[in-house]
């Protein structure tokens, strides 16, 4: 493939060229129950140069844990597109997800800890 | 690209990914949200677009059609990785009033929030808290301290906005990073006495 083909169909004036729910084929219910907060992180079972585009560039920003609203916000395609291409992933064995549910439970003491420690070793 | 997913591997593998803890920042247009995100963050704030569904508002309701209507909108947000097992995310929730009806999804599942205040303007965040206290979500309110605003006690701020006596009111320089972090701090040990006290 040619560099230009690489290359997002970004444009600094006009912002994509490509209309958003095209990379996910016009599908809006993903397969895999995900929200913004649901983290994702490849398996190593799929190289990104086994996919195609969008598919490849949010496989790529899984290596390390990462939110549904951070590939969102890489890749600036909206959070509900990239559910679909996450879900594909995880579908494909490429990735796996924590699931929402069930949710974190606010008044759990020991990730409550977690969140008092990590904020004051950065005071 | 056919590979059969190794189902028997995943559980391991899913134990394995780290806790995702998500506060809020709300509070009026132009109070220093982004800014307060911005300062706390280890990553520059990332922006995302979410579809938002809501019950349709009016009666020109097409019958057939359902009673939903889907909104974007755009949500700024931080990162703090607290250790390996555990990453902060910060959401400052949009100031418009009109998105109001898209708090209930932005809540779902925040730990508690954070409702910033301008003494210049404290009826903006009216709408904050009024929210934030029906749905049972914990919060504190930060009071940033504008240069050209006039400086208020604590008490003083209690008062005007008639906030019950268990919840905690700060002082903070939203653009400090020290400041704000602070300012998670005071709400993380409100929320560990919010759950204490819940656990009879």
């Amino acid at each position: 493939m040619s560099d230009f083909e690489h290359r997002p169909l970004l444009d600094e004036d006009a912002g994509p060229l490509v209309r958003p729910y095209t990379v996910s084929n016009g599908r809006t219910a993903p397969t895999a129950k995900l929200d913004l907060l649901s983290l994702v992180r490849s398996t190593g079972q799929l190289r990104p140069s086994q996919l195609e585009n969008e598919h490849a560039e949010a496989l790529l920003l899984c290596h390390e844990p990462i939110s549904v609203a951070e590939v969102s916000a890489h890749l600036r395609l909206p959070a509900m597109v990239i559910k679909v291409l996450l879900s594909d992933l995880v579908d494909c064995g490429a990735v796996i997800a924590h699931a929402p549910d069930p949710a974190v439970d606010p008044t759990d003491k020991s990730v409550l800890e977690a969140l008092l420690n990590g904020l004051q070793r950065r005071l | 690209m056919a590979y059969n997913g190794d189902s028997d591997r995943s559980p391991a593998q899913q134990s394995a990914l780290p806790t995702a803890i998500k506060l809020l920042v709300a509070g009026g247009f132009g109070v220093g949200k982004t800014t307060f995100v911005a300062a706390v963050s280890e990553i520059e704030p990332l922006s995302t677009e979410e579809t938002i569904t809501t019950a349709s508002i009016g009666v020109d309701d097409l019958t057939g059609v359902g009673d939903k209507v889907t909104t974007t909108v755009a949500l700024d947000f931080g990162r703090i990785t607290l250790d390996p097992e555990h990453i902060l995310y910060l959401f400052g929730t949009p100031g418009q009033d009109r998105f109001w009806f898209m708090w209930n999804e932005l809540s779902d599942g925040a730990f508690g929030a954070v409702v910033l205040a301008d003494t210049r303007r404290l009826e903006d965040c009216f709408p904050a808290l009024d929210f934030f206290e029906r749905r049972g979500t914990q919060f504190i309110v930060a009071v940033n301290e504008f240069e050209t605003g006039f400086h208020y006690e604590p008490d003083e701020v209690r008062a005007a906005l008639d906030l019950k006596p268990n919840i905690p009111i700060v002082c903070c320089d939203a653009r400090d990073p020290r400041s704000a972090t602070l300012v998670l701090v005071t709400l993380t040990k409100h929320l560990m006495s919010a759950a204490a006290s819940s656990v009879r």
